[in-house]
């Protein structure tokens, strides 16, 4: 939150606040509200959960403990892009960890040449969709039965 | 409230509706092998190990969250729930890093008890040696992430009795571990009274209070039920 312009994060937050009002404050909208904040602010960041948990009355440990078990929600800033890789028992067979280097390797080079990456990788352990092993999830919309090259490719569109 | 009757290992017990096997059997002498449980608080069936089968279903039920039932006929003590409580016992050792030698708890200690009592005297499965924190930040006491076993008895009682929640799981998979409040140091939690109960009940060496030498940590759990129900019972003097 903190490095946004001003005008931008008070509207943010104006909007995360009118989503928990919507739910009157209740204790059992937290994933609904963390849903909203990941999505306005791209990452949960330790203030934003400790304003979460006062205004839901939640213990912050439980509001913490509930963030870091699903893995939409994320506790870093994302980058402008976001590569989620399935590891599952299904895609790792079918060639995941060529993926996963490959994405990583994007980070690592940016890395290297001092620059900051444009791309987040994320592992998930079974995204549901084996049938479309090996999958990898890029800004939201899947990959199905990709093959490392396809992925450079889309990679390189994207500039990343 | 009505007055059920069931068979555990071949005795007859009754209990009243709403009780669970665990706590029937043992209130009937019928020890269940255990890590999770704690009289005082909320059972959560986190450690499995109180598995016992249940004449008619197919799959085994965790005793401490089984609600009893009229007629029910249950076996606490088979060869094969011997088998499994092993191998559960071997995965918990093999999870966590548990050197019994360097420990504060060593002697004292619940895993080690039901490990030995199990009969585990070695693991088939492979070590995964993790890498976990330790956190002395605490000005009383201490967390040693390697020994936890994620069976949430400080999470309950922080909670339940002393009414504070400092502590929650986060993470899941590999990744599950105890947290203070937004995952700072444990000294930094504003929650915190330092009361020291989570303390008393965890069953391992993973809590502990500071200057404690290898062995030298000896918990009293006792004292939790005597608040819980010393409280509900009005009985202010412990009984000896
Ligand atoms: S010392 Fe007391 S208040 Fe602090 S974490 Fe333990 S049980 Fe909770
Ligand atoms: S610290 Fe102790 S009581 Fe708490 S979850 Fe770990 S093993 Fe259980
Ligand atoms: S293992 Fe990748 S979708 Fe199931
Ligand atoms: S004692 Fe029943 S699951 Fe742990």
């Amino acid at each position: 939150m903190g490095t946004t312009a001003p005008t931008v994060k008070d509207n943010r937050v104006k909007l995360l606040e009118r989503a928990m009002s919507r739910q009157g404050y209740a204790s059992h909208a937290l994933i609904e509200v963390l849903h909203t904040a990941q999505e306005l602010f791209g990452y949960l960041s330790v203030d934003l959960l400790k304003d979460v948990a006062k205004k839901l009355k939640l213990p912050p440990s439980r509001v913490l403990g509930v963030a870091t078990f699903y893995n939409f929600f994320s506790l870093k800033p994302k980058a402008e892009h976001t590569a989620l890789v399935c590891t599952g028992t299904a895609c790792y067979v079918a060639g995941a960890k060529d993926l996963l280097e490959a994405s990583e390797h994007r980070c690592k080079r940016a890395l290297a040449k001092g620059e900051t990456p444009k791309l987040t990788v994320q592992q998930a352990r079974c995204i549901g969709s084996c049938g479309l092993a090996p999958a990898v999830v890029l800004d939201g919309g899947i990959l199905p039965r990709v093959t490392k090259a396809e992925l450079e490719k889309k990679l390189d569109d994207l500039g990343v | 409230m009505s007055v059920k009757t069931l068979t555990i290992d071949g005795k007859m017990m009754t209990g009243v509706e709403g009780d669970t096997v665990f706590t029937v059997a043992f209130h009937n002498q019928v020890q269940i092998p255990r890590l999770c449980h704690l009289g005082g608080v909320p059972d959560v069936g986190a450690c499995r190990m109180c598995l016992v089968e249940v004449e008619g279903r197919s799959k085994l039920s965790a005793s401490c969250m089984t609600t009893i039932e009229e007629g029910m006929v249950v076996r606490t003590d088979t060869e094969q729930l011997r088998e499994y409580r092993k191998l559960l016992m071997e995965l918990l050792l093999a999870e966590g890093n548990h050197v019994c030698s360097v420990c504060v708890s060593n002697g004292n200690c619940e895993l080690q008890d039901l490990a030995t009592h199990l009969g585990v005297d070695h693991v088939r499965v492979p070590y995964r040696h993790p890498r976990r924190e330790v956190d002395l930040s605490h000005e009383r006491f201490g967390l040693d992430q390697n020994r936890c076993i994620a069976c949430t008895r400080c999470v309950r009682t922080c909670d339940e009795v002393e009414g504070a929640h400092v502590w929650d799981m986060a993470g899941r998979g590999e990744k599950l571990h105890l947290v203070a409040d937004l995952g700072e140091p444990w000294g930094n939690s504003e929650n915190c009274t330092k009361c020291g109960k989570c303390v008393q009940v965890c069953p391992t060496g993973a809590l502990f209070t500071k200057g404690s030498a290898v062995g030298e940590m000896e918990k009293d759990r006792s004292f939790l039920k005597y608040i819980v129900y010393g409280r509900e019972r009005h009985q202010w003097v412990k009984k000896p």
